[in-house]
């Protein structure tokens, strides 16, 4: 049984995804970050590859690959950090999130065997619909990765099955038309949507995009399975800077987010 | 059995020119990608949207643009015969208007309330504003801080074609940045809005759709030069930061192996520093902004700056039929730097009387180059793609002149 499928089996509550960017705003402090989040109440944590095109993210994940990448971060750097956590953590599963273009570049056979290796559990890859990722998806099956999918509100029935099939892991249901970190999702509005995509499949469902309180949290938990809080986080990183410990602010934060579960 | 004998007949059903191409764009833009599709998909095949492309062609853009035969150019370098292809004829300056009548009339086809465009030189935006004001559809035009400083007389012009200009930062504030931020409005405003993007880049149906608007540039030179010549040119020349002009000149001669095609990329300091704009012959395959294709990248996959004086050209990938057209060795590749082109500018206007763009500048570069090695009876055309009103202010500063 992969990490996934233990952590959404072992919990009797909707699970908590927590997002941060690798490298940001170093690697050092990035890691020591990430060592925190499991102990804070991530249950499942989500790292985002930084790139200099983040066409689906809103201001605070750009800014967030902006600061990765002026200090050096690169997809090797990003691996590194995931076998670092892996030391001492093997349950919390880890998902890498990002765009195809580093991933093409470094050779998507070969990322995903690194990432295998590395402690990865899972990949979400935003630009990279079904049409495209048949070598993606052959890579991923033959080293034990899920492929994650994202569901969006102008999803169809007839496209449901086209994303439901190849799916695994879970699925991020994406619950706004735009971009990362602005809007927030109408609870009443996505509701039947997660209903109708629940009756197609027995897949977790993590509802992602604009959740950024404990109050979105708790709100968002009564329909999905998991809860993902990304941009809230990386911003909260930013306005950490000027603190003295960036870790502590974060710990803080994902604590009171894990507490509304 | 399908059998293949046509360079013509790309991209395949999903959208792929070879291996580049395709539809690499967020999930929540997939639903209306295909409705894109499915509306390209069924106007080409309507005599009624023809009829109506047409009647705008001819009387608004002003078309068929002459093929002029440029006697001082001729007799100048004593090599070659060389004839213009004159789009800076064309109303608003340049080739983008082709495509930009092509794609309101699909948006109003499919009832879109709504126009986002992106720009660079601000050319695209101009005539994206332009025919935004004959359908009166709101349009909002995304470009780069950078630009916006640079070409503030095309921001004007958009302003008063009633374009909102919404200025974007992030990056290096030019059209790279532009088209990312298009594209975040676009998710964001997915049920009312149609991107009318400027090249023939983008994810599939764009890249088709472009060229095929703007292959009316290679039907009409083909027409037109066998009623000068009585036969095909030897060798079409045009230059190159998305593709739109050379696609749409190249596409109608890509079966005729007797036409030699060259296509001229922005050199900017030289292809062997790091700022150009070459993405095929300085860059390496890869994804962006919904296609595979070539672009500037470093090796860890983080696109790089692309650097040319044209702002037109400033662009670090390429549509990916020439990425295709590349690896087939169809069409030839060049790149000529900022320095030559800016020379070439003023040659053109001095030998013919006609201020070319910088676009075209890069294009009559390369003229320069291989005009006088040829032989008298070989003909040759260059597609002077626009006119160079707007880059003035540019070349004066560069030549230290203030204005």
């Amino acid at each position: 049984m992969s990490r996934i499928e233990k952590t959404f089996q072992s919990l009797n509550r909707p699970a908590l995804v927590t997002f941060i960017t690798a490298g940001d705003p170093d690697a050092d402090s990035s890691l020591s970050v990430l060592k925190a989040l499991p102990n804070a109440g991530a249950d499942i944590i989500e790292i985002g590859m930084p790139f200099t095109d983040p066409m689906a993210d809103g201001p605070a994940i750009q800014h967030a690959s902006e600061r990765a990448l002026a200090a050096g971060a690169n997809m090797k750097q990003t691996l590194e950090m995931v076998r670092t956590f892996r030391d001492e953590n093997t349950n919390t599963p880890i998902v890498l999130m990002g765009y195809i273009n580093p991933i093409f570049t470094y050779g998507i056979e070969k990322f995903t065997k690194d990432a295998t290796e590395a402690g990865v559990d899972g990949l979400i890859v935003v630009d990279l619909p079904p049409e495209e990722d048949s070598e993606l998806s052959a890579a991923t099956k033959d080293n034990n990765l899920d492929l994650i999918r994202l569901i969006t509100p102008t999803t169809d029935e007839a496209r449901l099955g086209k994303l439901l099939e190849g799916a695994s892991g879970f699925l991020y249901y994406v619950s706004i038309t735009g971009v990362t970190g602005t809007a927030s999702a109408d609870l009443s509005k996505i509701k039947p949507h997660i209903a109708q995509i629940k009756s197609h499949t027995d897949l977790p469902i993590a509802i992602g995009f604009g959740i950024k309180t404990p109050e979105d949290v708790a709100n968002m938990a009564q329909i999905g399975d998991a809860v993902v809080v990304g941009s809230a986080i990386v911003q909260n990183m930013a306005e950490g800077l000027k603190n003295d410990d960036l870790t502590e602010a974060i710990k803080t934060q994902v604590q009171s987010l894990s507490s509304a579960l | 059995m399908e059998q293949k004998n046509t360079l013509r007949a790309e991209p395949n059903k999903d959208g792929h020119f070879g291996p580049y191409g395709g539809r690499y764009v967020a999930e929540t833009l997939m639903p209306l990608i295909l409705s894109v599709e499915d509306a390209w998909t069924d106007a080409k095949s309507d005599q009624s949207f023809w009829d109506e492309f047409e009647a705008l062609a001819k009387d608004y853009i002003g078309r068929p643009s002459p093929l002029y035969y440029a006697d001082a150019t001729t007799k100048h370098f004593g090599g070659a015969k060389i004839y213009f292809k004159r789009d800076e004829l064309n109303h608003t300056g340049a080739h983008k208007i082709n495509h930009c009548i092509g794609q309101v009339l699909l948006a109003k086809r499919m009832g879109k309330t709504r126009i986002i465009a992106e720009t660079g030189a601000g050319q695209h935006g101009v005539a994206t504003a332009t025919v935004c004001a004959l359908f009166k559809i709101p349009c909002t035009i995304f470009m780069g801080a950078t630009d916006i400083e640079r070409q503030a007389p095309n921001v004007f012009r958009m302003k008063l074609l009633g374009a909102e200009v919404r200025q974007v930062t992030s990056g290096a504030g030019t059209l790279k940045d532009a088209m990312n931020e298009a594209m975040r409005d676009w998710v964001t405003n997915v049920h009312d809005t149609y991107y009318l993007i400027g090249t023939v880049a983008g994810p599939h149906p764009f890249p088709e759709m472009v060229r095929t608007f703007q292959s009316v540039i290679g039907k009409e030179t083909k027409e037109q030069m066998m009623e000068k010549e009585g036969r095909l040119p030897d060798t079409l020349i045009a230059s190159i930061g998305g593709g739109s002009n050379a696609m749409g000149l190249f596409h109608p001669f890509l079966d005729d192996d007797g036409v030699n095609l060259i296509g001229v990329e922005a050199g900017g300091h030289g292809v062997d520093t790091d700022k150009h704009a070459a993405s095929l012959t300085g860059g390496t395959p890869g994804i962006l902004h919904g296609m595979k294709s070539y672009f500037l990248q470093d090796s860890d996959g983080q696109i790089q700056e692309a650097h040319s004086m044209s702002a037109g050209l400033d662009y670090p990938g390429i549509g990916p039929e020439h990425a295709w057209l590349y690896d087939q060795k169809r069409v030839e590749y060049v790149s000529v730097t900022d320095d030559e082109a800016l020379e070439a500018f003023k040659l053109c206007t001095k030998l013919e009387g006609i201020i070319p763009a910088l676009e075209p500048a890069h294009a009559f570069a390369h003229v320069t180059k291989i005009a006088p090695t040829l032989p008298n009876d070989h003909i040759l055309v260059m597609n002077l793609c626009g006119r160079g009103d707007k880059d003035i202010f540019t070349v004066a500063e560069k030549l230290g002149i203030k204005i």
